[in-house]
């Protein structure tokens, strides 16, 4: 990961970590269920949770750190206030999703994968939303667009902006 | 008396503004005059014209599409109440020949129903399926499935009832049904609007197959990208556990089965059937080696059924009905009806089930009226990501197991993705080889090693580097992703690729 967390989490945030871990100790095959309670909470799974969560579901840190780093929905750096998710699979491709990605890298002055100076955004690549009938689609936070050219990428931003 | 109007909930016509529509409806029918009620149903699979507004009349419901929240006042003028003339009016919406044309066995109630009220489910033939499997032993269940001829639509094609069967024999206390919702093929989204549009069904399928093999826990591995469907799916176990249909005891039968719903994390192999078992189990989604079959050793080591959405939602219909009725549907070993997502570059994208035989053709044309941009269809994929590029020329090409396979290609899911004459398919061939790089778990070295060759061979070839050369590579090297890889991700990224180059060479040899 290019940038680390603006600070290591403090013993308060460790402890909200152990104390949401522990709320699956008694599910099976907890890890998954317990990173995304944790990325619901935090924003991400910071890589200090990682021998937190290891010693309450009694696992190894490698064990951690390995299903952490499998999934592309994990993220280890905090996000930008909202996250922009933008289809590059090929139901989207074929109505110019490539296009749309390029007028959002541009509008937005980033890359994928980075977040904007202000916090505002984050802006990752997503491989099908399952709204391939309405074409490109995008979504912001857990809102999904469908058919969004740039005008209404650029009026999503604008008021998505105003509300982040 | 009350008028009732329906306005989708389905996360596609969310998309398109149907919250807006519905808060636009609610705040200018408030007050004095008819007391109207709305309802979030499910979509009727018409993406075209969502979001799709219906008013329940004398005549049937009328539909008025796509509505903008600003089309409301003037649709409210025109009697939208009474189903009066607009020019977004598109009439008796069951009437429509995109919709009157189809069979729609398993979508029979998505977009028709609210998807969370058990009395709108019961009362159109909900849990008739349920009921008839608790009067009978579970070899008879299982015999019932087998005979309906019904295969896994999530795109392996198994026989489901053989599947079943395995798990039924085996004599041991604990076993799962595991439903894999991770529908990560692009142009497929029939998992998503069944189990936002007719939850219950899902789970009266999950509910009959526990008690055709003794299963008394079953998990839906949903994907983390489908927020709405995991809403709806949760919301609709709490309802259906409330009423008794799930729990420690089934409609008091004594039988117990329940159900959680477990969220994947953006892996695309999970939705390859040992993947998420894996990730069921909280591990890192890698592969198994097969044998044993999770129908033998699944989840946490115990015999699973792992089957589709769309199987499994099936499944009520084949006990309610029979499986002579089912079987009637379909042609040759493709027995039923499919579930086809027409989708990307098209004018009229959505929902189509018919029985399997319909042509590419008469979908591409009939139903799609082909491309959304006006020009020529030039390449159209079957199947997600991992499916064949097939050319005009195979458009006469029925929808059926047999005739795709054929021609080389495969069904899949049943997702259609249309592209017009402006597509580089060598720039689609480098997209295949870039996702299987992305998406690969790892664990076998044609697949991890060789997409990112491969997308490293298509660059040469299309900059001229040694062109002649690096195309014999790309056969070859497609070969071993084919003959050596662990899954189907490694194993069918040639799919795309092999066929792009068979039928669209000319894309890989532009001048520079």
């Amino acid at each position: 990961m290019k940038n680390t967390p603006a600070r290591a989490p403090d013993a308060e945030l460790r402890e909200r970590i152990r104390k949401l871990a522990e709320t699956f100790r008694g599910t099976p095959g907890p890890l998954l269920e317990v990173l995304h309670a944790v990325q619901r909470a935090v924003g991400y799974v910071p890589p200090a949770a990682v021998p937190v969560i290891a010693e309450a579901l009694n696992l190894s840190r490698a064990e951690v750190h390995g299903v952490v780093t499998f999934y592309h929905h994990f993220r280890h750096t905090p996000p930008g206030r909202r996250v922009i998710r933008i289809c590059r699979a090929e139901a989207c491709q074929s109505m110019n999703a490539a296009g749309l990605l390029a007028h959002a890298q541009s509008r937005l002055g980033i890359g994928l994968h980075e977040t904007t100076a202000d916090g505002a955004f984050s802006l990752e690549p997503v491989y099908c939303l399952g709204n391939c009938a309405c074409s490109p689609a995008v979504m912001i936070g857990e809102e999904l667009h469908g058919r969004v050219t740039p005008q209404r990428f650029d009026e999503l931003v604008t008021r998505e902006g105003q509300g982040a | 008396m009350t008028i009732t109007i329906y306005v989708p909930r389905d996360a596609g016509a969310l998309s398109l503004g149907a919250d807006d529509v519905a808060r636009a409806l609610t705040s200018r029918t408030r007050g004095p005059g008819r007391e109207v009620r709305i309802v979030r149903n499910g979509s009727r699979g018409l993406y075209w014209l969502e979001p799709l507004v219906e008013v329940a009349t004398a005549a049937g419901r009328v539909g008025y599409g796509p509505v903008t929240a600003a089309d409301v006042p003037s649709l409210l003028e025109a009697g939208l109440l009474d189903g009066g003339a607009h020019r977004l009016c598109v009439g008796p919406v069951d009437e429509l020949p995109w919709l009157a044309s189809q069979q729609r066995l398993t979508f029979q109630r998505v977009g028709i129903i609210d998807p969370v009220s058990l009395d709108d489910y019961v009362s159109h033939g909900g849990f008739d399926g349920l009921r008839r499997a608790l009067e009978m032993a579970p070899a008879a269940i299982v015999q019932e499935v087998t005979a309906s001829g019904l295969r896994g639509r999530g795109g392996a094609a198994f026989p489901t009832g053989v599947k079943w069967k395995t798990v039924l024999d085996q004599r041991v206390p604990t076993k799962y049904i595991a439903c894999n919702a991770d529908e990560g093929d692009s142009g497929t989204f029939a998992d998503r609007m069944l189990m936002e549009g007719d939850p219950f069904m899902l789970l009266e399928g999950m509910a009959i197959a526990g008690l055709a093999v003794g299963a008394t826990q079953g998990y839906i591995y949903l994907r983390v990208e489908y927020p709405h469907a995991d809403r709806t799916l949760r919301e609709a176990i709490e309802v259906a556990r409330a009423a008794g249909y799930l729990g420690a005891d089934v409609l008091g039968s004594g039988r117990p089965f329940d159900i959680d719903v477990r969220l994947g994390a953006g892996a695309y192999i999970c939705g390859e059937e040992t993947s998420m078992l894996e990730s069921l189990e909280g591990r890192r989604g890698e592969v198994r080696v097969r044998p044993p079959l999770p129908a033998i050793k699944g989840l946490f080591g115990a015999p699973t059924v792992v089957n589709n959405v769309v199987t499994l939602a099936t499944v009520p219909v084949i006990l309610q009905r029979g499986a002579t009725f089912y079987e009637q549907y379909g042609t040759g070993q493709s027995r039923g009806s499919l579930p086809i997502q027409l989708a990307g570059n098209v004018r009229r994208g959505g929902l189509v089930e018919r029985a399997f035989g319909l042509t590419l053709r008469e979908l591409l044309y009939d139903y799609g009226g082909g491309t959304a941009t006006g020009r020529p269809i030039r390449a159209v994929q079957i199947g997600g990501p991992l499916g064949a590029y097939l050319p005009v020329s195979q458009l006469d090409t029925p929808l059926d197991y047999e005739s795709l396979s054929g021609i080389g290609a495969l069904l899949g899911h049943g997702g259609v993705v249309v592209f017009d004459d402006t597509v580089d398919m060598a720039a689609m061939a480098r997209h295949a080889m870039e996702f299987c790089a992305l998406e690969s778990c790892g664990k076998c070295t044609p697949c991890r090693i060789g997409s990112t060759r491969g997308v490293e061979v298509i660059d040469r070839i299309r900059l001229g580097i040694d062109r002649e050369r690096n195309l014999a590579l790309l056969e070859q090297l497609c070969d071993t992703l084919l003959n050596g890889s662990l899954c189907g991700l490694g194993g069918m990224t040639p799919y795309p690729v092999k066929s792009a180059l068979q039928h669209f060479g000319a894309d890989f040899r532009r001048p520079i």
